[in-house]
């Protein structure tokens, strides 16, 4: 039995960040790392259903990136993951997230795994695009937005709570082996442990090139893409009319305001 | 060929509103670029749902039998391919949604249509549609293109386009999904969680808390404050999944919209595009946030750079 994990490293800016002299992105240097919120709660998923079940489940994340997302990987190890796989060549580099798919679709077409998660979006781009597109691409059964799961690996099917607008939900049995894209909230993350920690460091990671994948040169990068970024620029935004002083002085400006608003004053 | 082609979402028998959005901006993006607008509409009985669409721009509506009427990822994206082949439209526009979130990339991939989500602007640059989103938390747009891509699948961020002004004469029209067999199961819906004594829609005046109350202890000192200002206490998405409030109280796309809020503090909430989705049209919004940098302050009317526990304490003594 074998559930894979995609992860991603995600980027914040640092304040003051300058672009591109491209214009095509972000300069590199203001890059903030770290590993997408979404992906500890995929992540953990996975790893309770190997501490809940009877089979030998082995649990395996991968990510496409370069030799820095190796700090998330070691950070799903030390949770608990069993085995950690990075993809990489520079042309992923100019990837989106459907090329960033065909990748991890070469990988778990290798890999055969029993089910696959991956976050609902990254917390950087918001595409929510990456693992609906490996399910399209594996032509796998698939439910996206899933906050709540009932499954026991092997099984023929699994019960997917799916989180809609609103407040509501949406239950439905989806065929498996099956993509899901797990929401916030579906369990509680854990720590990693000091001892996780220090033994995820000496840990080897499987790196691997798209074409020894099996990919070819046309699905790779950007002639695997359906999208290119054309511009990246800072956008004229609304800004509040900042209250400032000491903390009595704002919060006597902000009680006379409400109770302007509420017509008190 | 060509035209516009717009997808259209219901939820147990009730057109969603943002249908109507994604047709104003198909009906907005045919001004550049001179194309048809078509609209389409699956379900077990998709006539019911014809009158709705009948609007200013649309040019024709096709309606889709499929085999039931709550949403299914293999059905949608079946029959959108077999739409996209048929008509070959340039543009497929289709709402940001929950339920388009679990069929656009497999559609995107199987036809290689150019694709992108979250579009909030959608121009023409020659025989090339360019869509603009956010990136880095909102930090920055991103023009995004397609070369080389005859059809080009974007998804609508809800809220970024008004809806079109008045009644149209459409044509009508009939189109037969493809034979398949879907591997999900539709089996039920859950309603929202009663809101108890909650009640973040009627509210006209919201207090609401985020991560950077830091700790499920300090609910209780923002609860107080809340009722001495005689505010309705609601909350981002992280305090509801913690469990350190109710999900009643939790604002945004998958709790609820301060649909009759005049007045909206947020303390310790950095403003993301879902919990904006549920107050950003507040007309007074106040923002509390130790990050200068924060989203919510593009849309505070007031901000407040300063520690959310310092300027509640102060505030305590003005009630």
């Amino acid at each position: 039995m074998k559930i894979l994990v995609a992860i991603k490293q995600v980027a914040s800016l640092d304040e003051d960040f300058e672009l591109r002299d491209d214009d095509r992105d972000v300069e590199a240097d203001f890059h903030v790392f770290d590993l997408n919120e979404w992906d500890h709660y995929a992540l953990e998923q996975a790893l309770l259903l190997k501490e809940a079940g009877n089979s030998d489940i082995e649990v395996v994340v991968v990510t496409v990136g370069p030799e820095r997302a190796d700090e998330e990987l070691r950070k799903c190890l030390a949770k608990g993951a069993d085995r950690a796989i990075r993809i990489w060549s520079d042309e992923l580099e100019e990837a989106d997230s459907v090329g960033v798919a065909r990748a991890l679709a070469a990988l778990a077409r290798r890999e055969a795994p029993d089910m696959i998660f991956a976050g609902v979006q990254a917390s950087d781009h918001a595409y929510g695009a990456t693992g609906m597109a490996l399910a399209g691409l594996l032509d796998w059964p698939h439910a996206a937005v899933v906050a709540g799961l009932e499954y026991t690996p092997g099984a023929g099917t699994a019960s997917a709570r799916r989180e809609l607008e609103g407040g509501a939900y949406a239950n439905v049995t989806v065929q498996c082996p099956a993509v899901l894209t797990l929401q916030l909230g579906i369990n509680t993350p854990r720590y990693a442990s000091l001892r996780g920690i220090k033994q995820a460091a000496s840990r080897p990671i499987e790196t691997v090139a798209p074409d020894a994948l099996g990919l070819s040169a046309d699905e790779t990068g950007p002639r695997g893409s359906l999208s290119r970024i054309r511009r990246v620029y800072v956008p004229e935004l609304g800004r509040a009319q900042m209250i400032d002083g000491t903390p009595a002085e704002q919060a006597a400006r902000l009680a006379g305001i409400i109770k302007e608003l509420r017509g008190e004053a | 060929m060509g035209g516009i082609l717009v997808i259209a979402e219901h939820r147990q028998g009730q057109l969603r509103p943002v249908s109507i959005e994604v047709i104003g901006a198909a009906v907005a993006a045919r001004e550049a670029g001179g194309e048809r607008v078509t609209v389409a509409v699956l379900g077990a009985a998709p006539a019911a749902f014809v009158d709705a669409l009948k609007l200013a721009g649309v040019d024709e509506i096709v309606t889709v039998r499929t085999q039931t009427d709550a949403f299914d990822p293999d059905t949608y994206q079946a029959v959108a391919h077999a739409l996209i082949e048929a008509r070959k439209p340039s543009l497929v526009l289709l709402p940001h949604t929950i339920d388009t979130l679990g069929y656009a990339a497999p559609l995107a991939v199987k036809g290689n249509y150019g694709f992108t989500t979250d579009a909030f602007g959608l121009a023409r640059d020659g025989e090339s549609w360019i869509a603009t989103r956010s990136g880095y938390g909102q930090k920055v747009n991103m023009e995004i293109e397609f070369p080389g891509r005859a059809s080009v699948v974007v998804t609508v961020r809800p809220g970024a386009f008004k809806a079109p002004e008045g009644a149209g004469t459409p044509e009508v029209s009939e189109f037969d999904a493809p034979a398949l067999a879907p591997r999900s199961h539709h089996e039920s819906f859950e309603e929202p969680a009663a809101s108890g004594d909650v009640d973040i829609a009627g509210a006209d005046f919201i207090m609401s808390i985020g991560r950077g109350i830091g700790e499920e202890t300090h609910v209780e000192q923002f609860r107080e404050l809340a009722s001495s200002l005689g505010a309705t206490l609601g909350c981002s998405r992280p305090i509801a999944d913690s469990g350190w409030l109710p999900k009643a109280h939790q604002v945004g796309q998958s709790g609820k919209t301060a649909a009759n809020c005049k007045l909206y503090i947020a303390m310790g909430i950095s403003g993301s595009v879902q919990h904006m989705a549920g107050m950003k049209h507040v007309e007074n919004i106040i923002a509390v946030n130790t990050d200068p940098e924060a989203s919510i302050f593009s849309i505070a009317k007031y901000g407040i750079v300063g520690d959310i526990f310092d300027i509640a304490e102060e505030l305590r003594g003005h009630f």
